[in-house]
Order: structure tokens, then sequence, then C-alpha cells
């Protein structure tokens, strides 16, 4: 299948690509798909608590070109946002600016689910109630 | 110079042989009769390049010249084999034997006759994709008329035990057919000493064209014949009408003639430069060779690199051709159905890589092959959450993964 530039430039050149220290109470990680549906994406985010603004991101991805794209795409976009400008993101938004094909959707649903469940984590880490994640 | 990307899908097709395309040209411009018309030089001269296409092929896999019906191709053969023999004896019984590793032309063709009443065994496969001569033996029937295991797979290169598999056929009274597509021509194929009854073979996967594969239907001891599945003109002796191919069959007459001619010393070099890649590749930690090593087509491998998955590894090796195991591009997501068949997760059927050289294939190529893919699984591995977690000793299998 043809690639669209977009994700062979994120797929050559992964912004963000790494690991946060999951024991520090700033930091949220969502771990995402299976192994055995071919992708899993691990998103992390660092949050200064006094701006409630997200300061870095990484992630790690098992899968296809898109679903490492849409992965890198998302740290890109989340580092300097806030946490409910994080949330509003939506999977459109990276289908769109990655011109993902019908079949590759799904890499675009798991990047949004990466991002709401590192959110999630970093709540449930700092006494908030969980994030009522969607099961796609 | 290298060109790039460097072409490794030869299970898939082959390039076309420049001595196959000498040898039809005349074919495709001035000679170019109907192989069928009887009343003048034209028809005489088309029949001709026909009859000694036969010849060609007849050698190769040792049979009479006049039990070769030419098809369109292998799915076209395995159609008329398995549809042929439902048809043609349907007296004596209503069951066909095949193994869950076959081809889409074969399943697919089974599940067909399903529908029209017959009734098929799927015989499951080892570890190395081998099937089981006592599961065999088990599933044969007084109402058994067809046995039909492919000769090497198209998928890992395993060869199955064929001259056992055709006697147990034979003991119960039931015919053997062979998809032979991705053997004949590579290894040797003898249809006397295997003991195969009907085969189906095609010219596109050693290096004669597109468009044109055969069916051999043995004449005697015993006489077989398939119901045609195609009416018509009568060709073929009434099994495949259609007016013949005749670039296409003098394409695959020369293939077949090039590979019976050449095929040690393709086999040598092929089977070396394999090694050699496989060798090389298998250095990278969590690799493994899937299907049996032993008993393997001379020019396949296909192997599973863990905690990468096949279709980023794939955009990964853009410099070369290749297939993977991962169906990640359907919209089904569910990988090899014959790597699954062998037991591998579907972890790891997602992170496999399928070889296949050709007679074309230089040692160069191969060199650069392995440089290329070492370094996108180790770029791939150090991107990969699997992967880390490996290396910190997590049992992935302990995880709830959300399935989506």
């Amino acid at each position: 299948m043809a690639y669209s530039d977009k994700v062979i430039d994120h797929y050559s050149n992964p912004r963000n690509v790494g690991t946060l220290d999951k024991s520090k109470k700033n930091v949220g990680t969502g771990l995402v798909g299976a192994p055995e549906c071919g992708d899993v994406m691990r998103l992390q985010i660092e949050v200064d608590e006094a701006t409630n603004t997200i300061i870095d991101a990484k992630f790690k991805t098992f899968g296809c070109g898109s679903a490492i794209a849409s992965s890198s795409l998302a740290t890109e976009w989340l580092k300097g946002k806030s946490i409910d400008e994080a949330l509003a993101i939506d999977n459109m938004e990276i289908v769109e600016e990655l011109a993902l094909p019908p079949v590759k959707i799904h890499c675009s649903v798991l990047a949004e689910d990466a991002i709401k469940s590192a959110i999630s984590d970093y709540r449930v880490k700092n006494g908030l109630p969980a994030l009522e994640l969607a099961h796609h | 110079m290298l060109k790039l990307p460097i072409y490794l899908d030869n299970n898939a097709t082959t390039p076309l042989d420049p001595r196959v395309l000498e040898a039809m040209m005349p074919y495709l411009t001035e000679v170019f009769g109907n192989a069928a018309s009887r009343n003048h030089p034209f028809g005489w001269a088309a029949e001709e390049a026909v009859d000694y296409a036969r010849e060609q092929i007849a050698k190769l896999i040792n049979c009479d010249s006049k039990e070769i019906i030419f098809t369109s191709g292998a799915t076209e053969s395995d159609n008329l084999g398995i549809k042929g023999v439902f048809e043609m004896y349907s007296q004596k019984g209503n069951h066909v034997i095949t193994a869950t590793t076959e081809h889409k032309a074969v399943l697919d063709t089974c599940k067909h006759i399903e529908k029209l009443g017959g009734r098929v065994t799927y015989l499951p496969v080892d570890e190395k994709g081998l099937v089981s001569l006592a599961d065999l033996e088990a599933a044969m029937t007084p109402e058994t008329i067809l046995v039909t295991i492919m000769y090497g797979n198209n998928e890992t290169g395993t060869i199955q035990p064929i001259r056992e598999i055709a006697k147990i056929a034979h003991s119960h009274g039931a015919l053997f057919m062979t998809d032979g597509t991705q053997a004949v021509g590579k290894i040797p194929v003898d249809v006397i000493a295997d003991g195969i009854d009907i085969m189906a073979f095609t010219a596109h996967k050693m290096y004669g064209p597109k468009g044109v594969g055969a069916l051999y239907v043995r004449r005697k001891n015993p006489r077989v014949k398939v119901t045609a599945q195609m009416d018509g003109g009568g060709h073929e002796r009434g099994m495949r009408s259609g007016t013949l191919n005749v670039p296409g069959i003098v394409g695959l007459g020369k293939a077949c003639e090039l590979a019976r001619l050449e095929m040690d010393a393709d086999t040598l070099r092929l089977s070396a430069l394999r090694d050699r890649l496989e060798k090389e590749l298998t250095t990278l930690e969590e690799s493994y060779i899937n299907g049996s090593v032993e008993h393997r087509l001379p020019h396949v491998t296909n192997i599973s690199f863990k905690y990468v998955e096949g279709e980023g590894l794939m955009m990964g090796v853009k410099d070369l051709a290749v297939s993977s195991g991962s169906a990640c591009t359907s919209a089904s997501l569910e990988p090899s159905y014959v790597l699954k068949a062998l037991g591998l997760s579907d972890d790891l059927a997602h992170s496999s890589l399928r070889f296949g050289l050709s007679r074309f294939t230089t040692d160069e190529q191969i060199d650069y092959a392995i440089g290329h893919v070492k370094e996108a699984v180790t770029k791939l591995r150090e991107m990969s959450p699997l992967w880390e977690m490996f290396k910190e000793g997590i049992d992935l299998s302990k995880i709830e993964w959300a399935e989506h």
C-alpha cells in the first residue's frame, strides 16, 4: 500500500521515542492494543502539576507504519497542551493530518485511546477518578 | 551498482527469463495461428509448437506428453482437478482429504464442493507444517475419492512426504492430487516415482509467463478422468475447452526445459544463498525460522522477528520486495492462516517475513538484504514497547491486553 509522505516521515524519523519514569507521580502511562492484533502503543505524558500542562510526551509502538506515525504525531501534539486540550484530540484529526486510508483508521483510534489512557492513569495517580474509557 | 528495490518475493511470482521470452516472441507475432485449425499451415505451426511444449513439460515431470492439460494457471488447475474429480467419481464417493495449510485455490475449491454435498477433511499439520501420515490413514474412508496435498508450501517452503501420502491414498483406492505450484521446476518432481495422479502447476513461478499453467492427469495405472469445468470446443481431450494460449504454452515449455537443465546448479547456488541469509538473520535475538528446515524448498525461508510487527517491518525494509505473514493491510487484521496452522501465536505470525530467492538473485543482493533487515529490526525493536518489556523480563502473556 502507498503511505502518505507524512506517515513515511514520522515512521522514518519518529518524534519522542522513549520512556518516562512511570514511578513519578506526574507521569501518566497508557498501554493500549494487543500483540495478537498486530499493534500495541505505549504513550506517556509528564505533567507540570502547577499549570496542568503536558511538558513532555514519549511513545513506543509495536505496529505498522501508520500506527507508529499516529503515536509519534500524538506525542508531538501533546507537548504544551493542557490536560483538557489533550482530551479534546479526536482520532479523525490524526486521520486527516496523516491522510490515513480507511483500513488504517484503527491506528488513529488506538492513538486517541492511548492519550486518554495516559491521562486517566495520571488522574488516578493524583487521586482523581479514572476516565470512562471507550473500548474499541 | 546495486539496483533497488531488490526482488525477494519469488514465491509470489518470478521474472520472465529472457530465454523464455525469446522462445515466445514468434508466437506473439508472425506465428499466430489457432492450434485447433487443422486446415492450413498457420494452425499446423501453432499445433507443432504446442506439441513441442508438451514434450518439454513431460520431460520435467516424467510423464507422457498426452497427460498435460493446459489451463490459465495453477488456480484453474486446482479447481479443475478437485471439482473435476468430485464430479467424475461421484458414483464412488464424495469424500476429499486436504490440509489446513493448502493454498486458497485448493481450500476455497474444497469449500465449494462442500456446498455441493461433498465431505472434506482438513488435516492439521505439526509445528513444522507437515501432515501426519497416521492422521491421513485414520481419515481415509471407503467414500474417499481424492487426497489433495500440496507439494511445497508457498509461505514456508515445507515439502510434504508426497510419496508416503500417495501410497496411503492408493491403498484405499483414492486418487492422489498435489498442488505442485511452488515445487515444479525447483525440485525434482517425478509423477511416476512420486505416485501422483493429478498435479497442478503454473509457468510464472518458474520464470515463465503469467496466465498459463497445466494440470497433469494420469492416463494409465490408473486412467484418470476429470469432468470439464469449462465447456466448449472440447480441447485438451475434452477436459478443458478454450483456444490454446500458444505463446504462453511455448513459454511454459521453455521454462520447464530450462528448469530441467539448470535445476541442480540453481538449487546448489540458491540453497547456499538462502542458508547464508537465514544464518545471518537468525543471529538477531528472538528470531525463529518457520516451517521445516529439513524438508524445504531450496529458495525459501520464512522468519519471525519477535516483538516487531510484520507490516511495520516491511516498511522498514523498503529496499526489499518481500511478503509478511501479517495481514494488517486487509481489514481483517488476521495473520497468516498457514503460520497459525503451524501453531504460531498471532504475534509471532504478525512478525514474519517471507524471502523467496530466484535464479536471478545475486550474492550482492543477499549481502544488502542481510544488513538492511538487521538494521530495520533493531530500529523497530528500539521503538517497540514489547521489546522493552521483554528486556525487563516481563512475561507478556501475563498482561491483560485490551482487545480491540
